[in-house]
Parts: structure tokens; sequence; C-alpha cells
């Protein structure tokens, strides 16, 4: 039978009250690692917020989070992340967190920055936003940012549309896809436009670190977030996120459906230093696109007979011949395992 | 020490003796000589902070917001077109209730483009929960910004210290600048409780519903209500270490037994009080210069204008369809009083129209002619006009 809430208290008032035993002195490097393995996993973001089920970038931030340690400040511009994770009073950040507007994630992080140089601090500074608050509204805050060689990393949780406020197409919204603004009918075949190519418009810039990193990889994000973080100066990553509200799938599919992203080649994983590729992962077979769209309600007016639908097909499918071609991402012998770097999580919070 | 400065030079001296930790700009004008007199203290060492040149106001008001909420004494200046950009966050700043200061190099708002004074740039933000103080001359105005960073900092509320584009900020003055040693010992250095800092994580701006967001107006608003006294103090204090008061809340001029007032804020203060002096109107007139717009000092303006007949309210502002702000919210405020004057209402000196000593008499005559609860712009050249817009 389970324990009832009074039950639980009394016992951890006992316990709390009987002396404890003094921790054993640390002699050696073992001592420390064991006692580090003993320690729990450090969360930014805990369990009990508000996403949905599946919620892509929920589990992106808990990933970046964990990553980047407990000597963090963040930044987080409006949408669901931020509405998810802060339904007043209670918040799910255990790093000291703020949010300020839609389109100045940027900007505040920017500030935090320079305050914290001015304080002598050493504390690392992550901007967040989503795909709105990055290609679209929050663009130039972004671009001044990184202009001016602000010592932040900047994280886009790309789901793809403006999912807090109810599914409506962004600059990041791949062509063709379904929104509430971009629904198909007579005249349309949902989006028109294309995908804009961040990575291209931020690489322009010269940071000393830009890359794509996807929830389906996590020890991938890991590595790339430890890799930004280490850096002094502006860094970017943007990290695709599969939205099982907006996209139309079911929530148990998101590593799957962010895998497909990554292994048709709609969503390239690139790693530039100052503007250059300097690293990618490789698809060793490449899976048609019509995998990936067809599972998704928001690309289903392409499975329809209809000649513009097929059209909208192939043309998907050479936008994703064209990234492998780009970025020369057909790759030999295995798939690269999402491996490495997984045993370096951080154990315990800061210490004074 | 006395020093022949230009307004905005005089600023940035001000803003230097501070000490802010981040200082975040725009160039707009007539703003843009203080933010270039601050880089230029920067660029030779005599001011350590760390300037953000950014891509924007909105911009500067952000980074601001993120020094500010990270512990630094933030500061940042704007005008006009460069108010409204930073609109959004202005309110953001005050909601979050984070200390700092801007100056305001009031100018008026396009369309059509005009560079020139009016007020209408801080008037369009009066609802943001800053704190508003406008200044009559460079000293007041060098007075008011160190003020505001205590009043500011004491409150855990932003001050926006008002000065007139052109009229103030382009014009040589004689102006007191205090010693370091005076601004250090009436301005502590800033700690902030709310700070973000990995050892005692807080989550800042989060989303608040229905059932506590008309609390956290409430706060906001009893704020505003409760720095009232605390803009007294601290112009109290400033005159016990300087000699010198920067206007407390609202200070009056002229003959005391005058039953006509003239009500204004900034420059044109000065203007009129000089007018007063030189041209002695026939109807004895005194002047009330309100320098606390937010807060809205109701009882202290009550208390100046019993025994008045008559008080004309100076805008310098309006709006469109309903008529002068500081009109209106004069009339609302005395509207309890036993025996309240007949409250006027102008706009002058929009966009730049040059306010010569003479227009204390054409105030004088028109009042007389206007009836009660009307609003006007004096001295409309009505000929400039096609005749369906006269
Ligand atoms: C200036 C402004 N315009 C519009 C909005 C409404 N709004 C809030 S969140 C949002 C979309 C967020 O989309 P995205 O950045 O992609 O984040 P997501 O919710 O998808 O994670 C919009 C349009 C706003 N808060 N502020
Ligand atoms: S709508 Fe999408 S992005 Fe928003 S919480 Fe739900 S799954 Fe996550
Ligand atoms: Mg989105």
């Amino acid at each position: 039978m389970a324990k009832s809430s009074s039950q639980l208290k009394d016992e951890i008032l006992k316990r709390r009250s009987q002396p404890k035993e003094p921790a054993a002195p640390v002699t050696d490097e073992s001592d420390l690692a064991r006692l580090r393995k003993s320690q729990p996993r450090f969360r930014g973001l805990e369990a009990g917020h508000r996403a949905c089920q599946g919620c892509g970038e929920a589990l992106a931030a808990r990933l970046v989070t964990e990553a980047a340690g407990p000597d963090v400040i963040l930044t987080n511009a409006t949408g669901c992340l931020e509405v998810f994770t802060t339904p007043w009073p209670q918040s799910a950040w255990r790093l000291p967190w703020i949010h300020s507007l839609f389109e100045n994630s940027a900007a505040i992080a920017s500030g935090v920055e320079a305050a914290l140089k001015a304080q002598g601090r050493a504390t690392k500074v992550i901007a967040m936003g989503g795909d709105g608050g990055t290609f679209d509204i929050g663009f130039q805050a972004l671009s001044g940012m990184l202009e001016r060689q602000h010592n932040v990393l900047y994280v886009c949780y790309d789901n793809e549309a403006y999912m807090n406020t109810g599914i409506q197409r962004s600059g990041s919204t791949p062509h063709a896809a379904m929104t509430t603004t971009s629904p198909p009918g007579k005249e349309r075949m949902g989006k028109r436009h294309l995908k804009k190519d961040l990575l291209s418009i931020i690489a322009a810039h010269h940071i000393p670190y830009a890359a794509s990193a996807s929830v389906a990889y996590p020890a991938d994000i890991r590595r790339k977030v430890r890799r930004a973080v280490s850096i002094t100066g502006p860094t970017f990553l943007l990290i695709h996120s599969p939205c099982p509200l907006g996209w139309g799938f079911d929530s148990e599919r998101t590593i799957e459906l962010a895998r497909l992203a990554v292994q048709t080649g709609l969503f390239p994983l690139v790693e530039l230093e100052r503007g250059e590729i300097t690293g990618v992962m490789p698809i060793r077979k490449p899976r048609p696109v019509a995998d990936y769209l067809k599972i998704q309600n928001r690309f289903r007016h392409l499975f329809v007979e209809d000649p513009r639908a097929l059209k909208e097909r192939e043309h998907l499918q050479a936008l994703a011949d064209h990234n492998i071609d780009q970025y020369g991402l057909a790759g030999e012998g295995a798939d690269p395992l999402d491996a490495d770097g997984a045993d370096t999580v951080r154990r315990g919070g800061l210490v004074d | 020490m006395l020093h022949a400065l230009e307004g905005s030079q005089a600023i940035a001296q001000a803003v230097a003796l501070c000490r802010p930790g981040v200082v975040a700009a725009y160039p707009i004008t007539p703003q843009t000589h203080i933010v270039e007199n601050i880089s230029k203290l920067v660029a030779d060492g005599k001011l350590k902070c760390e300037f953000v040149s950014v891509e924007s106001e909105f911009s500067a008001a952000s980074v601001a917001l993120g020094a500010a909420a990270t512990g630094s004494r933030a500061y940042t200046a704007s005008s006009s077109q460069g108010i409204l950009l930073m609109a959004e966050v202005l309110f953001n700043i005050a909601g979050l209730r984070l200390p700092m200061v801007l100056t305001c190099a009031n100018r008026a708002i396009g369309a059509p483009i005009n560079i020139w004074n009016d007020h209408q740039d801080s008037m369009t933000v009066r609802d943001s929960g800053w704190i508003q103080l406008f200044c009559a001359d460079n000293q007041e105005a060098v007075d008011t910004t160190i003020q505001a960073f205590r009043i500011a900092e004491r409150l855990e509320l932003p001050v926006m210290v008002c000065m007139d584009g052109f009229v103030l900020t382009h014009t040589l003055e004689v102006v007191d600048l205090p010693s370091a040693e005076q601004v250090d010992s009436y301005l502590p250095p800033f700690t902030f409780a709310n700070k973000l800092d990995p050892r005692r994580p807080l989550s800042l701006g989060t989303l608040v519903g229905p059932e506590y967001y008309s609390e956290s107006r409430h706060s906001l608003h009893r704020a505003l209500q409760k720095s009232i006294p605390e803009i007294v103090a601290a112009d109290k204090d400033w005159k016990k270490l300087t000699g010198r008061s920067a206007g407390g809340l609202l200070t009056v001029e002229g003959p005391k037994d005058a039953k006509t007032a003239i009500l204004a804020m900034g420059s044109v203060v000065s203007t009129l009080c000089e007018a007063n002096e030189v041209l002695a109107p026939k109807r004895k007139t005194k002047l009330i210069k309100l320098r606390a717009f937010r807060p809205f000092p109701v009882e202290a303006l009550v208390q100046v204008c019993e025994g008045l007949t008559e008080l004309i309210v100076v805008d310098r502002a309006f709006s469109p369809g309903q008529g002068g702000i500081l009109g209106t919210e004069v009339r609302s405020a005395l509207a309890g009083m036993k025996k309240k004057p007949t409250i006027k209402n102008f706009a002058i000196g929009l966009g730049g129209r040059d306010i010569p000593l003479e227009t204390i008499t054409h105030l004088l005559d028109a009042a007389k002619e206007q009836e009660e609860g009307d609003f006007a712009i004096l001295d409309v050249e009505l000929n400039k006009l096609p005749p369906e817009d006269r």
C-alpha cells in the first residue's frame, strides 16, 4: 500500500532529526570520483513543468542546462518554454533565469554578460529562444549580440512554428508545411516559402562556434554545449525540437521523428568555426523524405491524389538532397553512435 | 565646482559621478551628445564601465534591463522615436521592478518627422510604471540625475529624467558639478537583493495568470504612490549636501498673492518665470513648476492651488481627440477641491515652436476666452492650413 503524505512527512522528519554520520574524509582521486558519482545529476530544468508529453523543446532545454552545469545564467524569450516552465508561483528552473520579452533574449543576455564583466564574475550566460524568437522577431537583437562579440551561448529550440500562440508559420517553418497561418487549400499547398537558412546567416557573423543539433542525439548536444560554453565569445546552437502538438504526431515518436529529419538530410547536423564548416554528422544511408513527412499531420496534404502534392514532395526531396550535397553528409562506415560524452554528465550543484 | 558645460556634457559627467556598471545607448538627436560624451569618458579611462553600443533603442533598454537584473547600476538615454521603440521594454523594466535611470532628451514624435523639442515622447510612456521627473534647467538635470539613482535603487523602480531637447541638451550653461566624494557619500554602491546569481537561483519574469496579475499591478501602483516621500527626501538630503534643491515634487515662483497661476513642466517654466518678471503682466501671475509627473503629486498640488481663482495648465504634448495630457490630469487632481480655480489648458511649443517671452501674455489673453474644460494649441496659424483642416 502506498504511504500517505503524512506518513511520508513523519518519516522524513524522523530521518532529519537523526544525527548524521560524519562524511568520510576524501583521501584520493578515486574517492573523489566516487563522491561525485554518488551525487545526483545536476539538472537545470526540473521535472514537473507543464510541457505537452513528448515535447522536444523541454527535452532539449534539459540536455542543454545539464551539460552547461550550474554556473550559468539563463535568458528566455517568450514562447512555449517560458510559459510551461514558470507558471507563477512555480518555476521548474534550478538556474537563475530571466524572461523579459519575445524579441530581446539576446539583448537581455548581452546586458547580463556586460554586468558580469563589470563585476568580474565568470558565470556563463545562455540565451534561449524558440524559432520565432530567433529567426524572426528576435533576429536583430541576436545579430547585434553576435557582432558585438558578447560571451554568450545562444540556443534556439527549433520546432518550426510559433507553437505558443497556436501553431503559426515562422521563418523556420519548412516549405509546404501546414500551420494555422499557412493552411493548404484550393490555392495553396501549405507554406509557400522556404525554411530560412539561419545557420548560414549566423556563419556570416564569423563567430567562433556555431552548430546544429537534434534531440535525437543527446550526447551530441552535450558535446556541442560543452564545446560552446568553453569558448570565450559568442556561440550559437540550433536544436531541432519536434513538437507533437504542432506537427501532429504521437508523443512517443519525438525521437524517431527527430532522427528521421537528420537521416533524410532535411535537418543537417553541422559545426562551423568562424564561418567555416568543421564537422558534420554523416548519413550512411539517407532515408527518403516521404518516410519523415508521412507520419506528420502538417504534411498530410502532400499525400493525397493531387499533382501539386507530388510536386511539393519532390521539391522537399530535392531540398534534402541539396543539403546532403552541400554539406557532404553522405558518409562511409557505420552510423554514428550517440555515445561519446554520455558518461560526462555533471553531478552535484554549485559549491561555494 | 562651477563649469561651463553643454547640457549633454553635464549629464555625461553626472552619470559618470554615479559610477554606473553598464551603459547602453543608441544615438538619436537630441540625445546623441550625451552618449558621445559618455563614450569619450570611457575611452579616456575616466569612467570605468561596460559601454554597450547596441544596434537599436530596443536593445539599449534590454541591455540595461539585463544588467540591472544582474546587479549592476545601469543607465541609458534616448529621445522621441527611440523612446517609442523602447516602449515595450520600458513597461517590462517597471513591471520587473528593476532600478535604473534613463535620460529622455524630450523631442516631438513623427509623423511629420521633427527633431525639435516637446514632451510627446515621455508623455506617451507615462503609464509604463516609471517615475518621471522633469527638469527646468541644466543644474536641475544634473542634480536630478544623481538623485534619480538613489530614488531608483531605494525603491526598486526605474526613473526617467526628462530634459528638453536642444533647449537644455545643447545649451551651454554654468553648472555646479558635485565632487566625487559628495556623490559617493550620497549614493552608496548598488546592491540588488533579487539579482541573477547561480548561488541563489531565482526566476524573474515568470508567467502570471489572472489570479495574481491584479495583485502584481496593485503593488506597482502602490510603489509609485509610496515613492513621493522618497523623492522629497532625496531632494532634501541633496540640499543638505550641496545647498541646492532640484525642485522637490513641485515649486511655486512669483508673487504670493497672485490669484492666477500657470502650471508647466520643464524648461518652459524658466522662460515663463523670466517673462513674468520682465513683462510683469497686469493679471498678477505665479508659476507652478511641476517636477514629478509620475508619481502625480495630487496632495502637494492641491495645497499650492488653494486660493487660486484661475489655473492655466501648459502642455508640451497632447492626446489627439482628447486634449492636453497634463491639463486633463490636473483637472482630475483638483476635482475634489472645495473652491477650485477655473482650469484652462493650452499646448505650446510643439515640435520646437519658439516660446518667446510674450507667450505669457498670449496665454493670459487666450485663457480669458477659453471655455472651462476646453483645450487648444496656442498660436496655431490657421492660414497655413487648407480650409477643411482649420
Ligand atoms: C511583440 C510580441 N509579438 C507577439 C507575441 C505573441 N507570441 C508569444 S510567443 C509567440 C510565438 C513563439 O514562437 P517560438 O519563438 O517559435 O517559440 P515556441 O512557442 O514555438 O517554442 C508569439 C507570436 C509576443 N509575446 N510579443
Ligand atoms: S506545443 Fe509543442 S513546443 Fe509547446 S509545449 Fe507542447 S509539445 Fe512543447
Ligand atoms: Mg517555435
